[in-house]
């Protein structure tokens, strides 16, 4: 299911330097038509579906249309993603439609400091079979 | 045909950056995000450098970056020992098992660090019903370090709810380095979206590594990192061979599609010896979206058949022992996998998995709510870690509670983290009772390369770590990588080959295409050019020569010396050919290198093939002229090496068992 960026949504998330989509998209796919302000996906066959560009669109711009060369048209599954949780909302091809909602994040506000509350790392142990928290 | 020196003729020279620092991680995913975080730990005291490269930004690369619906290895209340006998036996027979014993010594320390750093974890409420994370939170469950249980799928596993799963250690991963950057004077040390393409040797010490080159596919720019040491978490290969879709759905690999082999390639360049690089994944998932088959056998108690109802596992279990005994106890993935293929091949398909069935079980003791929740369960799976499943469902107006679903056998992948362990030969710990000594040499995870570590997919014989024994094992190399450095004060790197020939290489495509392009009439999506080959078709080939020669889906994995023969050949000139890959741009030039290292995977695993004269991985891959396995001659391992010089050489290497079977009660 390559993603695709509907042209109305799109601002091309002026004023960056780099779009949110082409930052995020693990394959490389995602440019920006500087032109027109508009970014797409530029390599549908190589796109793994991972979501990671309808997820991170500021504008809600981009969404997933099925892989062509095998799946039936008129279904979709639209994520709104928020710092802790997720909620789906997935279109049958029929027209039928469920909801979920998950969590994601127990700690939306991140780890402040990566090593918080673990032990320092003894030398006496580099060589040995223990990582730094198992000393 | 003639090949081109790059001489940036018809294009501008990239402007080229040296970073020098004490470890170089290469690739951001579940191994090198774990190699980060215990590096930066050890290494920042002593001063030492680290620096990280990720052709794609670590919140998101790597194998998890969709998200997982579940953890596959968590050790737990179980016994170590039982671990390395599920692995031995779900990889007929040969396994490290110093390392895969070492690696379930460590697993779960990283496991506690996630839900820690805020990942949900499934806990079981007092009737034993599962909850998800906010409700394990809000009802005062213990976390997993404090004693808390888990909601076991397997008796591995333990389901997650993962949707920010490689966001989350990603993250600290980031902070780690941050805190490295800092402390050590380094105003950057993470490099995102700079592809590495070939690692860099020492030109006074032989066999020793000094650094990476790679390129940014953001700007005309090239890094040359030079390292005291080096870690290598670049991930496994995909589209390697043809898959079954080849549209659009080219793209809708089960492993991810931006592994290129690339750990592979380099490593095999620089010369680190390879172990079992003949084995292979073939994951019988969902058909077409390749969504997680897992919870639904393990969890949900769904049951696959074939089109006649009949149980593939059970119906060919007799035959399967004649054939195969002592490996059919346990039926493992791979003969599962013969198993149902053996049908198929029948003509006895569709294999349907009864989701239905399983689900409508499951409901009888269920009240409405509990139903609800089941239902979310399921639909999880897909949507945490391969949405496109959950589309393809919708789009076939699919319910799983009420019809069932179609099983495919997908195309080969190259890997050594799932149930899969071709890759590199490492150093044990060298503590694990029983050892031959040649299998440590002092630095855990370091390859037969000095300097060289490996980490994740790219570790040969040690298998089904997958995301959390990943995590674990970058923590092993990231910290023996300090250890090396330390025992290596004052090294410092000078590379044996010309920087300005391997700039001039990396970009040669770039000039290749800006040289020819006006050529031909032909406009730029129609492109028609003899002078030159684009990295999309180059693809195409390779791809082609893989499923037809070396066992791919059109020959049901079947192959033989003469086909792998014929196939090796086509492979060589493809190689010669892809000297004349052209770029238009940069992202254009990171395919070409991708495929590049592609075609390096796939030599190295064709020529193990054909080292190994006995199909060790039925339902995985056959030899149709060495039908069976035969232990007397190939229990053992099959380690490679190519030089310049020399080529490729093969021998064998003796399998010790650790572990000894349990004794029969």
């Amino acid at each position: 299911m390559p993603s695709f960026v509907m042209t109305e949504k799109c601002d091309g998330c002026k004023g960056q330097d780099k779009t949110a989509c082409m930052y995020i998209c693990p394959h490389d796919l995602m440019i920006l038509d500087k032109e027109r302000m508009k970014a797409f996906n530029q390599e549908p066959e190589q796109c793994w579906e991972c979501y990671n560009c309808v997820k991170i669109c500021p504008q809600q711009a981009i969404e997933v249309r099925a892989y062509a060369d095998f799946a039936p048209l008129g279904a979709s599954v639209i994520p709104m993603r928020s710092t802790d949780s997720i909620m789906w909302t997935i279109k049958f091809r029929n027209g039928a439609l469920k909801r979920f909602k998950f969590p994601i994040n127990l700690r939306p506000d991140g780890v402040s400091d990566p090593y918080e509350g673990l032990p320092e790392p003894n030398f006496d142990d580099i060589k040995s079979s223990k990582l730094f928290t198992q000393a | 045909m003639e090949q081109e020196k790059n001489e940036f003729r018809f294009t501008e020279k990239p402007e080229v950056e040296e970073v020098n620092c004490d470890i170089l991680i290469i690739g951001g995913g579940m191994s090198g995000a774990g190699a980060a975080f215990e590096a930066c730990r050890w290494a920042t005291p002593k001063n030492l450098k680290v620096v990280m490269a990720d052709k794609a930004a670590v919140e998101r690369s790597g194998a998890v970056a969709q998200g997982l619906s579940a953890i596959n290895t968590y050790i737990g209340e179980n016994d170590i020992d039982d671990y390395v006998r599920y692995v031995r036996a779900d990889l007929m027979g040969i396994i490290r098992e110093d390392l895969v014993k070492d690696l379930g010594r460590m697993v779960d320390d990283s496991v506690h660090l996630f839900e820690q750093w805020g990942l949900p974890i499934w806990k079981k409420d007092d009737e034993g019903h599962s909850m998800d994370g906010f409700q394990a939170r809000d009802s005062g469950k213990a976390l997993l370090k404090d004693g808390g249980t888990p909601v076991r799928s397997g008796k591995w596993q333990i389901m997650i709810n993962g949707e920010s799963y490689k966001a989350i250690v990603g993250d600290v991963a980031k902070k780690s380095l941050e805190y490295n950057a800092q402390a050590t004077g380094q105003e950057q040390n993470l490099y995102e979206r700079v592809f590495c393409t070939r690692l860099l040797m020492d030109a006074n010490e032989p066999n020793r590594i000094a650094g990476a080159i790679g390129f940014s596919t953001r700007e005309n720019k090239v890094y040359v990192f030079k390292a005291n040491a080096v870690i290598n978490g670049s991930g496994g290969a995909v589209n390697v061979f043809r898959p079954r879709s080849v549209g659009e759905g080219l793209g809708r690999a089960w492993f991810p599609v931006w592994n290129s082999g690339s750990g592979y390639a380099m490593g095999i360049q620089a010369g680190a010896e390879l172990t079992l690089m003949e084995n292979r994944f073939v994951p019988m998932r969902f058909k077409d979206g390749y969504g997680p088959v897992g919870a639904w056998f393990l969890f949900f108690k769904a049951k696959a058949t074939n089109a006649i109802g009949e149980d593939y596992c059970d119906t060919h279990a007799d035959e399967i022992h004649e054939q195969f005994a002592p490996y059919d106890e346990p039926m493992g993935t791979a003969l599962r996998n013969h198993a149902a293929m053996v049908d198929m091949k029948a003509g006895l398909g569709p294999i349907m998995m009864h989701t239905d069935k399983a689900m409508q079980a499951l409901e009888e003791s269920m009240d409405a709510k509990q139903i609800k929740h089941l239902e979310a369960e399921a639909w999880e799976d897909f949507l945490d870690m391969t949405i496109a499943q959950a589309g393809l469902w919708a789009a076939n107006d699919v319910e799983p509670n009420k019809v069932p679903s179609e099983l495919m056998p997908s195309e080969p992948y190259l890997l050594g983290s799932h149930a899969g362990c071709a890759g590199f030969w490492v150093s044990g710990p060298g503590d694990i009772e029983g050892t031959p000594d040649e299998w440590s040499w002092g630095y855990n995870r370091m390859s037969t390369v000095n300097g060289l570590f490996m980490s994740g997919d790219v570790v040969g014989a040690s298998g089904h770590k997958f995301s959390s024994g990943s995590h674990a094992e970058g923590r092993i190399a990231g910290k023996m990588a300090v250890a090396w450095c330390l025992d290596h004060e004052g090294y410092s790197p000078a590379i044996s080959e010309s920087i300005d020939e391997l700039v001039a290489e990396i970009y040669a495509p770039m000039e290749l295409y800006a040289k020819y392009k006006s050529y031909t009439t032909a406009p730029e999506n129609v492109d028609i050019n003899p002078n030159y080959i684009r990295p999309r078709m180059l693809q195409f080939r390779l791809m082609k020569i893989m499923d037809e020669y070396v066992g791919g889906v059109s020959t049901w994995y079947t192959t033989s010396a003469t086909l792998l023969a014929e196939g090796l050949k086509k492979l060589e000139v493809l190689k010669e050919d892809s000297a004349r890959m052209a770029a238009s741009d940069l992202h254009e030039l990171l395919r070409c290198w991708e495929n590049y290292h592609r075609i390096w995977a796939a030599e190295a695993h064709a020529r193990h093939i054909n080292f190994r004269e006995e199909s060790r991985y039925p339902g995985y891959y056959y030899r149709g002229d060495f039908p069976g396995i035969d232990d007397a001659n190939w229990k053992c391992f099959t380690n490679s090496r190519w030089t310049q010089e020399g080529g490729w050489e093969h021998k064998k290497v003796p399998y010790v068992e650790l572990v000894p079977a349990p004794t029969p009660a």
